[in-house]
């Protein structure tokens, strides 16, 4: 009697353990199913996931499922096999490089631009220095009211508010980014804090994901933080115009995105640094943003299916970037891609073959 | 728990008049063996954690030693690693619930044990204990739209104006920090003092309470002549238990304490928990030595709660066996 | 004694008004304590029944930053969960349980029963930790097996210790006019031990099945998370809990209405089993 209950119990379990892994393999149309698994960056999360569901929708037998755990996340985890692939905003270090058993390659997907947002009833237009911006997230000033502020943009209400810095408390390639534009402008930020996807801030909360940022931003009066355009943007926040090389105020926009990208230079693995770039009308905080992809894929079916993918991604996709604030790939850039895509393998054999 | 627990050896001295006959011998020893084998599976678990959690973070012993914990410096970018102030930001929230919770906690279990009327009694005691019932990442939800906003623009200006002059409440209200993260910690390991300290209380002999009435003494006398002092080291035991479960809590805290590694004495300042540490950055470490750091800060984690339900159950142990004894 | 009634003296009004103060303070306590109870129920009522559709139920995450779309794979993902949950952690569980009543009063039983309860307290990021390194690590891939494992980790001390406690509940007498019949003592324990005890187990079983069921920290690292339907238990997949954190943080209001919905659904279930135990209590002790 308890036997035949325990064994009920247990093929209950069963079935709800199992059944419902399988309750849609029937709605699978032709062709082998596969299903990629990604994570990283949450930079350009937003673009990502617009390109798996679309990329879902007209490969109904592919899953691309994305996680946007943070550029370090991304890095540590493809380089520890756990997916398929990895996502970050910055290049992998020597030691990362390392550690990984295949070689992997940076893929770039698009351009985004990292944009200080702030939350101050009243203000619609800020602009900032960059040595200003350093010393506000070094915790040097303050205030809103502060008189370096005020001197930067006359006429603005600034209020007598306390400045609630806000800042990524995981391994972060907007972290990388922004770091590494503020190390440039500030020999007292690279001095004293450095670049990276996780430094030691010297003011501030901690927020998870640009996601966790934006949220904090929002729901917090006097907050200032770095978060990727489409973040911002979608979520109605007020960006701040920063200072450029060429001493103009630029706000953070597609045109003034893609101009950064113009003059910069792609090293032989496919990534280079856009922060600070040279030139009238540059927003000084770009970055291009990357897939990290095995040369070798273990699995020769998902290395095709991914391939294929960044294939799609790099052309049809580039169209979904310029409605979610992420500037296209420059076609000089995206002739490097094809030809590094042609090259990636499985076993000995080239993924892309037909193309 | 009030009936004292039968003594398991009574069937096993029985054991070997069974054993001479033929088929109940093998079923009873195989049976024996199987279920001792599935008993060792809760030893071999707890081993097998500890022994990966030390074996996670060889690395991070081995370079920082007892530095580790005494070390204020967590910069993943110059490799440095020390976990004083997610040690201090665990230890600090911990110790700021239970100042909120124990009082409130004590309150309760009393109010239910000796004083609330028997109609008042269960329905009370579901609803406190369903508090334990909300899942961490709820709280935090919670914590986010309703108590942050509600720490920032009321209890946070008024602890700043009526005692602003001492260091621990000063400093700019955001809502997210080590007082709101205490707050919710402080609901969460509510129930647990309380239906401990009330199981406690319980076990205290009726007789006491009787002897204490008779001689006149008035309800909260004869609690706290009669019943407090026999239940004493079980009501540490119950607030230990607490302290446990706070220290290791992850969601809700992470959710609302701000997570910044730095040691500030004002409680409106955003700090990091130990837990929270590890939920942020533990799938994302890229280097091995910030892994190994993280992972010892587990294995910390995970000595101190260890260390910390051992001493409770004691405790309460000694309360019950002392409560049977005397029925 | 003397002692005891030494310490009642003094005047009567102040004494009777003391205990009128620490009655009302106790009373008090009771209040403040369901105060934040009140407040979450509130809050996941009005909030989480506004963030109900019955898209909610059926359909898949909508990209980033877009309207619509649901929880289905969160909600099923988490039923996978549990279930895999119980089938790793109550067997065990029970047998172990079984072993601690049953001959457990020798130096293992000790040793089991100690590490049963210390294994309780141990929190449950510290156990995602554990099955990431064991389980994910050597498997290359966050799976709901992994997820499955961890909460089954989490249950095992539990459902050991109530079967224990249970079967020790049950009148020795039963057994001995079973093994009087010259019943093998395994067949007397499975048959009628264990039957006996079987609601209060049942009970205790569910309590542990809520909270797992709620559990966030150790999913994080096992069973990862998924936008779309897991096609087998060796895959991510979405669960509630990750699904509500994710949200809660996020900064669109698309999502903290789902966010929302989802807690709702998930407080709903969890506070049922709940329930649900208790009435089963209430009915073994009437019986």
């Amino acid at each position: 009697m308890i036997a035949r209950r325990a064994f009920v119990l247990i093929a209950m379990c069963s079935v709800l353990a199992f059944g419902c892994s399988r309750k849609d393999a029937g709605a699978d149309v032709a062709g082998a199913a596969v299903s990629l698994n990604g994570a990283g960056a949450t930079f350009p999360y937003p673009l990502y996931s617009k390109w798996m569901a679309a990329y879902n929708q007209l490969h109904p037998e592919i899953r691309i499922n994305y996680q946007s755990i943070g550029s370090g996340g991304g890095i540590r985890q493809v380089i520890a096999g756990t997916v398929d692939f990895g996502a970050s905003d910055t290049a992998l270090t020597e030691s990362e490089r390392k550690k990984s058993a295949a070689p992997l390659h940076h893929i770039p997907t698009t351009i985004g631009a990292v944009v200080v947002a702030y939350n101050l009833e009243g203000v619609q237009e800020l602009r900032l220095s960059g040595d200003l911006l350093a010393d506000i997230f070094l915790g040097k000033i303050t205030k809103w009211s502060d008189p370096r502020i005020a001197a930067q943009n006359e006429g603005a209400p600034l209020p007598d508010r306390t400045i609630a810095v806000v800042h990524r408390s995981d391994g972060s390639g907007t972290s990388a980014i922004f770091t590494e534009y503020l190390g440039r402008v500030s020999p007292e930020w690279e001095r004293s804090v450095g670049v990276g996807k996780s430094v030691r801030w010297p003011a501030g909360l901690g927020a998870k994901g640009n996601e966790g940022v934006t949220g904090q931003i929002k729901t917090t009066p006097g907050a200032i933080g770095y978060t990727e355009l489409a973040y911002a943007r979608q979520n109605g926040l007020s960006v701040a115009a920063l200072r450029n090389r060429a001493g103009e105020f630029v706000v953070p926009e597609l045109s003034a995105i893609s101009k950064a990208a113009e003059n910069a230079e792609l090293s032989e693995d496919l990534h280079g640094s856009l922060t600070d770039a040279d030139g009238s009308g540059v927003y000084p905080i770009a970055a291009y943003t990357y897939l990290l992809v095995h040369g070798d894929a273990r699995d020769p079916v998902k290395g095709e299916a991914l391939a294929k993918f960044l294939w799609w991604a790099i052309h049809d996709g580039q169209r979904f970037a310029a409605e979610l604030d992420y500037a296209p790939l420059p076609a000089k850039v995206v002739t490097r891609i094809e030809e590094r895509l042609r090259s990636l393998k499985a076993a000995g054999k080239p993924l892309l073959s037909e193309l | 728990m009030a009936q004292p627990v039968q003594s398991p050896s009574v069937p096993v001295s029985r054991a070997p008049s069974k054993r001479a006959r033929g088929e109940g011998n093998v079923g009873d020893a195989v049976f024996r063996w199987l279920t001792a084998a599935f008993a060792a599976t809760v030893v071999v678990t707890l081993l097998a954690m500890a022994a990966e959690m030390v074996g996670a973070s060889w690395l991070s012993i081995r370079e920082f030693g007892a530095e580790f914990i005494v070390s204020r410096d967590w910069n993943p970018v110059t490799e440095e690693f020390g976990a004083l102030p997610f040690i201090y930001g665990t230890v600090v929230s911990s110790l700021l619930a239970l100042a909120i919770s124990v009082p409130i906690s004590f309150g309760v279990a009393i109010f239910l044990s000796e004083m609330a009327p028997d109609w008042l009694r269960n329905p009370l005691g579901f609803l406190v204990e369903l508090l334990a019932a909300v899942p961490s990442v709820v709280y935090g939800l919670w914590g986010i739209f309703a108590l942050a906003p509600w720490m920032r623009d009321t209890v946070e200006p008024a602890l700043r104006e009526h005692l602003g002059f001492l260091p621990f409440f000063q400093g700019p209200n955001q809502g997210y920090g080590m007082l709101t993260g205490g707050v919710v910690l402080a609901i969460m390991i509510t129930p647990t003092i309380s239906s401990v300290s009330r199981e406690v209380l319980r076990v205290v002999p009726r007789t006491f309470r009787e002897a204490a009435l008779g001689l006149g003494a008035t309800r909260w006398e004869t609690i706290a002549t009669a019943v407090i002092p026999v239940a004493r080291s079980g009501l540490v035991g119950a607030v230990i238990l607490g302290l446990g479960r706070a220290l290791g809590e992850t969601m809700a805290i992470t959710m609302l304490i701000g997570n910044r590694p730095e040691i500030d004495v004002s409680l409106f300042a955003p700090a990091y928990t130990m837990a929270s540490v590890i939920a942020n950055e533990f799938t994302e470490a890229t280097e091995d030595l910030y892994l190994a750091a993280l992972a010892e800060i587990g294995l910390l984690l995970f000595l101190v709660t260890v260390l910390l339900n051992v001493l409770a159950r004691l405790l309460v142990w000694r309360v019950q066996a002392q409560g049977g004894a005397a029925t | 004694m003397t002692e005891v009634v030494e310490r009642f003296g003094g005047s009567v009004r102040v004494r009777v008004l003391k205990d009128r103060l620490v009655r009302g303070a106790c009373a008090g306590a009771a209040l403040v304590a369901l105060v934040p109870l009140f407040s979450v129920l509130y809050y996941l009522t009005v909030r989480g029944l506004a963030g109900l559709d019955a898209a909610f139920f059926t359909e898949l995450p909508k990209p980033v930053g877009e309207e619509g779309g649901g929880m289905a794979n969160a909600i099923v993902g988490s039923l996978q969960l549990v279930g895999l949950a119980c089938l790793f952690g109550i067997p065990p569980g029970v047998l172990a349980g079984i072993y601690l009543a049953e001959f457990g009063n020798g130096a293992f039983g000790r040793v089991v029963r100690f590490c049963a309860d210390v294994m309780s307290g141990v929190p449950s990021i510290t156990i995602g930790i554990f099955v990431y390194a064991l389980v994910v690590l050597r498997t290359k891939q966050f799976s709901a097996f992994a997820g499955g494992l961890a909460l089954a980790v989490i249950m095992l001390p539990t459902v050991t210790r109530t079967t224990e406690e249970l079967l020790k509940l049950v009148p020795e007498a039963l057994r001995e006019a079973a093994l009087g019949l010259g019943v093998p003592k395994w067949r007397a324990t499975l048959r009628i031990m264990l039957r006996t005890a079987a609601p209060g187990i049942a009970t205790g079983i569910m309590l542990a099945v809520a909270r797992v069921a709620g559990e966030t920290a150790p999913l994080l690292f096992t069973a990862f998370g998924n936008r779309f339907w897991s096609r087998g238990l060796d895959e991510p997949v979405a669960s509630l809990p990750v699904q509500i954190y994710t949200y809660a943080v996020s900064p669109y209001e698309e999502w903290h209405r789902q966010a929302w919905a989802a807690a709702l659904v998930l407080v709903g279930l969890v506070l049922s089993l709940n329930i649900l135990a208790r009435v089963l209590v209430r009915h073994r002790v009437r019986t």
